[in-house]
């Protein structure tokens, strides 16, 4: 925490504002921080989430060959790598003419994505948000830490940690490492999984089932026992995800589906290949991060949410039963609407814990899953790949164009966490003006505003990626905060003076 | 030392290397004698069956009068050479660093990762940095060939792909221009690109390269993590080469 620091690059306080900035925001993936102006008396005049940190994928995979792709992009990250693997994978079967997988390659990828997100919500809950889940959002932060649940809850701690070991095993198995192994390769993967791998995952599944239900009971638990939750930085948003054919939730492949903040839909089952037609993205020039917003909406209105909680709010059905169970009791919850709690995230986010168990369960005992053909024939080359997936954190976009020798000449990636850029901002403005409004600020305080973040689980170094096209700007305050100068440079490049 | 040759026929025809005494015929080099007696010197720009060429300076080793270059200098009765000293080690650890370096070697997304001669030198010799500043050089990739791609940001300059074109191939596809740091590949055809040369997946100089500089166009990664050249073996096994052979692989395959 810095409070009183120096003029900032992106937010100078006008005259008798103080800023303070959490900076780093901790327990997150990536570097992001918050700022707060406040005045004299303590009343909050701005509240925002920034993502600080630059990647350039996007750029700098510009001239890479195709085939390269799914292996250099699944580095923006080392908790959802697979997520980013198979987004780039699924837009490069498009490239060399791919419609369909063989049915091992579709089931491995499947079971590859499932282990994914196991060991990726595992981490988040236990790891990052349990302990303010459990200890309080203000408690002492020498035992706000996993070592501090470790300590005291010792069994719940444990579970957590085999649980993402599990979901890692699976990934190593398939993809040689626990993070950044290879395998797929255009229109299948490099590797079938042997009886041995297989037998061996199915050693510890009936545990994983029964810590999945574990945590997800847990998770209802605190939220439904816990009504101050139910209003915690909680914002009403349109929901987006990718549903299967049947309305029901898919984390692999299938159509877009919005929903408005009332459940009217928007559109549902858009082949995501034409996701530009439906989807934008705004720049702001005191964030990394780009906000999009649905085009039918308008940049005011169209801005939504993704990841666990638009996913179980969104679907009709899920496949698997104990989590098609708890989805029905979790939409009873909501009363008939959607439940737009940010902390029911975590719920959500176990209801998904216990659907991958359930899936990975299914597909280890699926006999194609030990099959050996894993490659499908290549079809007619083309230059356009769109590859969707919902990663963890929800929804995540790759597009690419190569040019005639396979070269990539374009790449755009629209992650989940940029997805949630704008209703990270508002539910960080929500628990600012509910919570240190008027009041001294404290650590505790300031940890709320970081609940709210967490509970989207951003992957904050994923989500920024622009390069050369960044809007910026500079301000030039005399020594009462006058605006003396302003220089802006817009997203074609021209820099202006606005004063 | 010929009177010596004349008067002990079986002394004539050793070397010893780090104190193991090793067996030459006429005409081998220290890089023969030692590869054929299963002593290992590292090098990258090595080959058996192409004319030595003396670039990377990893086999250098003393030969008690000085340093040579193990793959060009001839054995000669009677050399005790130092090889596997920590001093020569750290030197060609150094050398290693300054060759990551130079060019732009991104071991984690490279689809040679695990099967990179360079890459598995590093590991040999305990290399855990650059240690060096990078240097960040720009490096044309050609993709013009239908089925083969010359990515010069991996290339250090062993030239193999120029011998094996030469020696091997019949044809001369390939060659170093430029000195010094300015030295790099280039493609021996009218446009300087690879889709105007003779270059075919068929031939040697498509797949001898050790870093990935040059390779067959829309395959990678198709070898499982574990499953990869140095994965199962070490740099320093004698007859590698031959064990796992240049992979050739067709276009279509």
């Amino acid at each position: 925490m810095e409070q009183n620091a120096g003029p900032p690059s992106d937010i100078c306080p006008p005259p008798n504002l103080r800023r303070i900035a959490i900076d780093p925001v901790s327990r997150v993936e990536g570097h992001g921080k918050i700022t707060l102006l406040l005045d004299a008396d303590n009343h909050i005049h701005e509240a925002r989430f920034h993502i600080v940190e630059f990647r350039g994928f996007e750029k700098f995979i510009q001239g890479r060959p195709y085939w390269e792709v799914p292996f250099i992009v699944q580095r923006l990250c080392g908790i959802c790598p697979v997520s980013h693997q198979l987004a780039a994978a699924k837009a490069v079967d498009q490239l060399v003419g791919v419609e369909r997988l063989t049915p091992t390659a579709e089931k491995l990828r499947r079971l590859l994505h499932f282990g994914q997100t196991l060991q990726s919500h595992a981490l988040h809950f236990f790891h990052l948000s349990s302990p303010d889940l459990l200890f309080g959002f203000g408690s002492d932060p020498a035992q706000r830490n996993i070592f501090g649940v470790l300590e005291k809850y010792p069994d719940l701690a444990l579970k957590g940690v085999k649980l993402r070991k599990y979901g890692q095993q699976i990934i190593a198995a398939i993809t040689g490492k626990r993070i950044h192994g290879t395998a797929t390769v255009p229109g299948g993967m490099n590797k079938p999984l042997t009886i041995t791998e297989r037998d061996a995952l199915l050693v510890d599944i009936k545990n994983i089932l029964a810590w999945s239900q574990d945590a997800l009971a847990l998770n209802e638990q605190i939220h439904t026992a816990h009504p101050e939750h139910y209003r915690f930085a909680t914002i009403h948003s349109n929901f987006l995800s990718v549903v299967g054919g049947g309305g029901e939730l898919e984390l692999y492949h299938g159509g877009l589906r919005a929903r408005s903040a009332t459940g009217a839909m928007i559109f549902d089952q858009y082949d995501y290949r034409g996701f530009q037609d439906i989807l934008r993205e705004e720049v702001r020039p005191w964030s990394y991060m780009k906000f999009p917003y649905l085009v039918e909406l308008g940049k005011e209105q169209g801005w939504y949410r993704v990841g666990p909680l638009a996913r179980v709010n969104n679907c009709d059905s899920i496949s698997t039963p104990l989590a098609e169970a708890a989805r029905k009791h979790f939409r009873e919850f909501g009363q008939g609407g959607f439940v737009q709690d940010t902390l029911a995230y975590h719920w959500a986010r176990m209801i998904e814990i216990l659907y991958c168990a359930e899936s990975i369960e299914a597909l280890l005992h699926d006999p194609d899953i030990t099959g050996s053909n894993l490659a499908a024939d290549l079809g007619e080359k083309r230059s356009v790949g769109v590859g969707v997936i919902e990663a963890p954190r929800g929804t995540l976009f790759h597009h690419y164009q190569i040019d005639g020798q396979g070269l990539i000449v374009k790449a755009n990636l629209i992650v989940s966490t940029t997805s949630n850029n704008q209703a990270m901002n508002e539910s960080v403005r929500s628990v600012a003006n509910e919570y240190l409004e008027g009041r001294e600020i404290t650590e505790g305080l300031l940890n709320h505003l970081e609940v709210a973040v967490r509970a989207y689980d951003p992957c904050l170094s994923c989500a920024t990626h622009a390069l050369g096209k960044m809007p910026l700007q500079v301000e030039l305050l005399d020594a009462d905060g006058m605006l003396l100068d302003r220089l802006a440079k817009g997203s074609n490049g021209v820099i202006e003076r606005t004063v | 030392m010929s009177t010596d040759t004349k008067q002990n026929p079986i002394a004539q025809n050793t070397i010893t290397i780090d104190g193991q005494e090793i067996p030459f015929l006429a005409g081998q080099t220290i890089m023969d004698a030692a590869l054929a007696a299963g002593v290992y010197i590292p090098h990258l720009c090595h080959r058996q069956g192409l004319t030595p060429h003396g670039s990377c300076k990893l086999c250098v080793v003393d030969t008690g009068s000085g340093s040579a270059s193990a793959c060009t200098m001839p054995a000669v009765a009677g050399q005790r050479i130092s090889n596997n000293t920590p001093a020569l080690n750290e030197v060609r650890k150094t050398i290693t660093q300054m060759l990551f370096i130079e060019g732009n070697h991104i071991c984690p997304s490279c689809e040679k990762c695990g099967d990179c001669t360079l890459q598995a030198m590093a590991y040999h010799l305990g290399m855990l940095d650059g240690h060096f500043p990078q240097f960040f050089q720009r490096r044309e990739v050609d993709a013009s060939h239908p089925t083969i791609m010359l990515d010069r940001d991996r290339c250090i300059l062993c030239e193999l792909c120029v011998r094996a074109s030469r020696e091997v191939d019949g044809k001369n596809v390939f060659a170093i221009a430029g000195r010094g740091i300015n030295a790099h590949l280039v493609v021996n055809s009218v446009s300087g690109k690879l889709v105007d040369s003779d270059l075919e997946t068929s031939d040697m100089a498509a797949h001898i390269c050790p870093v990935g500089a040059i390779l067959i166009k829309e395959h990678g990664y198709e070898v499982p993590i574990g499953q990869r050249t140095f994965d199962l073996h070490q740099v320093s096994e004698i007859g590698l080469e031959k064990t796992i052979p240049t992979k050739v692989r067709q276009p279509d395959e």
